[in-house]
């Protein structure tokens, strides 16, 4: 019915793959949306050659949020960590499918500030991370 | 006289739009902004039309008319709440600036550190992080009346916390998430007793229920213009005139001056004394223009209106399952259904709602504190004002059927 709600980002949002926390991890950061309060904190594990081996998130948040982090961790997974840092607002729109107007955006982008954050090793996550 | 709804939403442009080919607008976001009829339209585009000037110091024909349409339109808002005289009208941007103008000037004179400030746990970020900052900046202590589960005051703690004599109580008197109409006139009185000055936070209350500020004896009262079918960028601050010349300058610059020299000033009466700089000329002619739009309709008639429209979609709402409505029942709540859906977040309900032309807002709705009482991180509300029907309240529930579906 609604492009917006395509069949894969409810599947991910109702049944997410990557839904968890990892104990121990080489890599944590967690950030809110503060607009709508959406909370996503992701935790990673890598190689020492620098590649992830394993992803998870973890929080709460629409759809739209919850499904672009299922999306993500199931993209990052294997990749190299300097490939992580290249990810942009883009790769996380040609994940889901869809055109946002600049709200949703947002919640569709935050996971990918989280994981920036996390990856850069910053101590803040900031919208210049994802633009 | 009852409302005529139909004759009601001829008057405002807005709604007969679209949001898309077929799709009318169901316009269910109010208590966030309502929108504006023709007669405030007409009003502000007239004024840039024919009458545009700066105001009270031309004395050239047209900055006598802007003046004195600027000045007109105060004396109606004055006569709007009952206050005996325009010179308590303070134009502001909107009610957040008037209660920050009493932060900065009337707190900042009258407060020191240890004071204590009431508020209530179920106040807009705009009546809490003022006083924040003045705690962060002098030390005053606050104190906040708790919310029952209904959405109630707790007025027993109320009556406890004034045993430790606050100087101040501020409070909403209609709760933007939970649509209660707090006690208004008791908590005046009882804050009173206990030698305590009142601020009210009209935002929600000024726009749907007859507010009469001699009836009530509040201290303060603030609101913002955009809300009751006004312009955005004004607002008002009522005060008790002793109060207010008592109070030092908030901004200052022109028009707030009786004299200045090169080291000092003498300040302006009230109200310009809070006045300073060019105002929102324009704009304070539309907050008087929807301030006569609303009287012509009557108040009474306007929020007998809108408890229909509430007590109907509460009990529609109430029948869908998985959905959670927060506030008290239609008789202790002004337009205002804010409501969780199982299994959904409420940003995607909105959206989805969005796509059939149905405008509700979902969040925290400024008020996260008191989400985290209630232990949820948004919900999505539905709020109701004189040109809503029974029908939008019908697409409202057909569209959270949807959603359901979608989700299911």
């Amino acid at each position: 019915m609604d492009d917006l709600y395509r069949e894969v980002i409810i599947e991910h949002y109702k049944n997410p793959g990557y839904r968890g926390h990892l104990d121990p991890h080489d890599i944590q950061f967690e950030d809110n949306n503060p607009l709508c309060g959406d909370h996503i904190e992701i935790t990673l594990q890598t190689t020492e050659d620098g590649t992830v081996k394993d992803a998870r998130f973890d929080g709460h948040g629409c759809a739209i949020s919850q499904a672009s982090a299922d999306l993500l961790m199931e993209t990052i997974i294997g990749k190299p960590i300097e490939e992580v840092k290249q990810l942009n607002k883009q790769d996380i729109l040609d994940m889901l499918g869809i055109d946002l107007g600049p709200v949703r955006l947002k919640c569709a982008l935050l996971s990918l500030k989280v994981l920036k954050a996390g990856v850069y090793g910053l101590g803040e996550a900031s919208d210049s991370l994802v633009e | 006289m009852a409302l005529n709804v139909n004759e009601v939403r001829k008057d405002f442009p807005i709604l007969q739009r679209e949001t898309s080919d077929g799709v009318p607008l169901v316009y269910l976001d109010s208590t966030a902004t309502a929108q504006k009829p023709l007669a405030v339209i007409e009003a502000m585009d007239s004024y840039y039309r024919r009458s545009n000037a700066n105001i009270h110091r031309g004395v050239h024909t047209l900055a006598e008319e802007a003046t004195a349409m600027y000045e007109q339109a105060r004396v109606k808002i004055a006569k709007f709440i009952n206050a005996k005289s325009a010179h308590q009208i303070i134009y502001t941007r909107n009610t957040t600036e008037s209660i920050n103008l009493v932060a900065y000037s009337w707190a900042r004179a009258n407060l020191k550190q240890g004071d204590l400030v009431i508020l209530t746990e179920m106040e807009h970020h705009s009546n809490l992080v003022p006083w924040q900052m003045l705690q962060a900046e002098c030390g005053i202590e606050l104190e906040f009346i708790p919310v029952f589960e209904d959405g109630i005051l707790d007025i027993e703690t109320f009556q406890v916390l004034l045993e430790r004599r606050p100087k101040l109580v501020s409070f909403t008197h209609m709760s933007n998430v939970l649509g209660t109409v707090n006690p208004a006139r008791e908590i005046i009185r009882m804050a009173h007793e206990a030698g305590a000055i009142t601020l009210v936070d009209g935002a929600q209350s000024v726009p749907h229920l007859k507010v009469d500020v001699q009836a009530l004896d509040a201290d303060f009262l603030a609101f913002s213009a955009h809300k009751m079918c006004g312009p955005t960028g004004i607002g008002a601050l009522y005060g008790k005139t002793e109060l207010l010349e008592s109070m030092p300058p908030f901004l200052g610059g022109g028009d707030m001056i009786k004299e200045v020299k090169l080291r000092s000033f003498r300040a302006n009466t009230l109200p310009h004394k809070f006045e300073a700089g060019t105002p929102a000329i324009a704009e304070a002619v539309g907050f008087g223009a929807a301030v006569d739009y609303l009287s012509s309709l009557g108040m009474d008639a306007i929020a007998a209106h809108e408890h229909e429209i509430t007590e109907y979609a509460l009990e529609r709402l109430e029948e869908i399952p998985g959905v959670k409505l927060f506030g008290p029942a239609a008789d202790k709540k002004g337009g205002v259904a804010a409501f969780t859906l199982e299994g959904v977040h409420p940003h995607d309900v909105a959206q989805i709602l969005d796509k059939d032309g149905i405008a509700v807002r979902a969040g925290h709705h400024c008020a996260q504190p008191l989400h985290e009482k209630f232990g949820i991180p948004a919900t999505s509300r539905a709020s109701f004002y004189l040109y809503n029907t029974k029908k939008e309240v019908d697409m409202l529930v057909d569209g959270i059927y949807k959603v359901k579906e979608l989700f299911g």
